[in-house]
């Protein structure tokens, strides 16, 4: 009569990713993506301004307090570029591990009513950021065009460095929304995690602080990776450094594994604990 | 049976859930805080022993299922009965995948659709077009399916001149009415549905009963949970009792209704007090209720006769107030009843300081079953609420020398007189 057949039984210690039922879903994600656009700026009289004046207010108070006050070396470049360059990948990445974070604990009713795979939250709230992240990568570009800046050939490498940060954000959000489903204590650490990362990243400063092969080993934070590589890339500063890009593509793989194994070993309760 | 006739195979499936440490009672602050300290560290000790999983000894397990087994047929619809808390809705909830079980297994022969909730997914600032396309998606409908019948989902939903304004803004009426026409469109092999039909007007309860009946007549599968007998009856030939988590009858749905009437009948006074079904702070719980006719036999209540309702509390607090309210099969309101409105002709005292009476005198309800919810309060705020406190069944009866008997969809009568033509 019909070809399907679902087994349903207690899942024992490590599952599978099961990403072929994700492919199944993967209109979804489109759905999820698309109502979360529709919604984040809905009701706002700013509208998507907001995308542009988070990063760009960051900006303009760096540019006083490191820049001017501080007078923190920035690679030679004007210190409103060579903030807001790291800015925008970095809004990127706290934003989609801020909301991706709350992501299960935020739609937690319908864990509770309705089956689907509930890892397509924590991914398409991710995704949803990459819209922002446009906007204000169009906000870049014209500050590099008014600072009289032309993209390197190294620009090419751009895409593979968004998809570093984008992995990095997925791995982390899947840690903490997992977590958070259980611990709601997690919703109260993760601003002060973001806070404290921002200051771990080379954003305010140059990772060039650093000597080899201390400076390798700072790439472990992959975020680091991702802001070097972005500076390095759009505005030809000498700090893209081969071996701390690899060190941060590694760790970020590791977080992005790690977090999708431990997302499917704690799912299968989540509709009881949430 | 051959194994291509089954759509649903469940064998021995249990669910465990652990309900967390029962609320201690702290003498002084000073304790409560001294725990509240100690808590966290214990439960990070557990956690890096790798005890987290089970949070053991302070929680306390219950299995809301246990060793259920059956076997469902192609084109079978079957209702599931049992008491609040018997473990229906764990039962859906395994079987349509959002919860693991335990123990146990089971097989599903086809596309699964679930309606536990009608309107779970909606998000209020979104359109009802918008909506339309998200729900169904959640669902498990893919983007073509769902423009393909969009005209149908709106009109079976009535809400045509709104399908463009946000759900924030409709009533709950078209609320309810465009989510279960989104997941009443799903067109699945197999369908679960978890008593949403306690909702919405009467006549739109029809429709979406008609539409059930069109998805059991196609020769689809149906599991159906539902406090609604009648309704059981109507639709489902098969009936599976479900009692403290087990299968305490499982065959045509006469006899298991039967089975459970006479199972609720049953239960007495104690056994209100030992329901963990309830809500509220917990101050003060409800542990009796019992409802007498003060003519004839007590046991009988009839349309027009004088009734007596009495309720028991555990406790006397201060601001102790309670409610009651009447709700008919297809769970529509009726009527409430408040002990806080004051009348002249109310009394205090007389009946102990735990015990609440309501004389009502006629009785106005049509004959049928009743579901009666009681709710108490203390300081204004709701300390113990009850759904199906206890049911009460009513027969017929005269109201002001008219007999009144059953009618079809109505519930209430009114004490009236006629004035008719001249007779020839």
């Amino acid at each position: 009569m019909t070809s399907i057949h679902t087994r349903i039984e207690p899942s024992k210690g490590w599952v599978s990713l099961n990403l072929r039922e994700l492919w199944n879903y993967r209109e979804l994600f489109y759905f999820f993506i698309w109502r979360d656009l529709k919604v984040r700026y809905r009701q706002t009289i700013l509208g998507v301004a907001w995308a542009v004046l988070q990063p760009f207010m960051t900006m303009v108070i760096f540019s006083i307090f490191f820049g001017r006050l501080a007078r923190v070396d920035s690679d030679g470049l004007p210190y409103p570029i060579f903030s807001f360059a790291a800015l925008v990948p970095w809004n990127f990445f706290s934003g989609a591990l801020i909301s991706g974070s709350n992501s299960l604990i935020g739609n937690a009713n319908m864990l509770k009513k309705i089956y689907f795979p509930r890892v397509t939250l924590p991914i398409s709230t991710a995704l949803s950021g990459l819209v922002d992240f446009g906007i204000a990568f169009i906000v870049l570009l014209g500050m590099m065009v008014y600072y009289g800046y032309r993209p390197t050939g190294n620009v090419v490498w751009l895409p593979l460095l968004l998809l570093l940060a984008l992995a990095t954000a997925l791995g982390v959000s899947l840690w903490f929304s997992a977590l958070n489903v259980r611990f709601r204590d997690v919703r109260h650490t993760v601003p002060f995690i973001a806070q404290a990362w921002l200051f771990a990243t080379p954003i305010a400063y140059s990772s060039s602080l650093l000597d080899e092969p201390w400076k390798t080993i700072y790439g472990l934070n992959p975020m680091v990776g991702v802001v070097e590589g972005f500076r390095w890339a759009l505005l030809g500063t000498d700090t893209m450094p081969g071996p701390m890009v690899i060190v941060s593509t590694l760790a970020a793989l590791v977080i992005l594994v790690s977090g999708a194994y431990y997302f499917r070993r704690m799912e299968r309760d989540f509709a009881d604990v949430v | 049976m051959r194994m291509t006739d089954i759509a649903i195979h469940v064998e021995s499936l249990g669910k465990e859930y652990h309900i967390g440490s029962l609320q201690k009672t702290y003498k002084r602050f000073g304790d409560a805080l001294a725990d509240s300290v100690a808590t966290p560290f214990r439960r990070a000790t557990r956690l890096l022993r790798g005890q987290a999983g089970s949070a053991a000894d302070l929680d306390e397990a219950i299995w809301a299922l246990e060793g259920v087994s059956f076997d469902i047929r192609h084109g079978e619809a079957v209702g599931v009965i049992g008491r609040n808390g018997a473990g229906k809705s764990t039962l859906l909830k395994i079987l349509s995948r959002i919860t693991e079980p335990t123990t146990g297994f089971a097989d599903i022969y086809g596309r699964v659709g679930a309606l536990l909730e009608v309107g779970t997914g909606f998000h209020p600032e979104l359109t009802g077009r918008e909506n339309i396309f998200l729900n169904g998606a959640i669902l498990g409908m893919g983007k073509r399916e769902i423009q393909r019948k969009f005209d149908e989902i709106v009109a079976f939903a009535e809400i045509d001149r709104f399908i463009d304004t946000p759900v924030k803004h409709y009533s709950s009426g078209m609320y309810v009415r465009l989510a279960f026409s989104v997941a009443a469109h799903l067109e699945p092999e197999i369908l679960l549905v978890d008593e949403v039909l306690a909702v919405g007007d009467v006549a739109f309860q029809r429709k979406c009963l008609g539409k059930m009946d069109d998805v059991a007549r196609a020769g689809r599968t149906v599991l159906f949970v539902s406090h609604n007998m009648g309704l059981m009856q109507t639709f489902c030939e098969r009936g599976i009792l479900l009692e403290h988590g087990r299968v305490a009858c499982d065959g045509p749905i006469k006899d298991v209704v039967d089975a459970y009437l006479a199972s609720i009948e049953q239960r007495g006074v104690q056994d209100l007090a030992t329901r963990t079904d309830r809500r509220g702070l917990g101050d003060v719980r409800l542990v009796g209720v019992e409802v007498k006719a003060l003519n004839g036999v007590p046991a009988v209540l009839k349309t027009g006769e004088p009734v007596r309702f009495t309720f028991h509390v555990d406790r006397r607090i201060p601001g102790l107030d309670m409610n009651f309210s009447i709700f008919d099969q297809i769970g529509q309101a009726i009527v409430q009843f408040k002990s806080k409105d004051r009348a002249p002709q109310d009394v205090s005292g007389g009946v102990g300081d735990r015990t609440f009476v309501c004389e009502i005198d006629p009785l106005l309800l049509l004959p049928g079953r009743y579901r009666v919810d009681v709710g108490i309060i203390g300081d204004n705020r709701m300390q113990d609420y009850i759904e199906a406190a206890t049911y009460i069944e009513v027969a017929e009866g005269f109201v002001d020398g008219r007999l009144e008997g059953q009618k079809n969809k109505f519930n209430l009568t009114i004490p009236h007189r006629w004035i008719r033509p001249e007779s020839e």
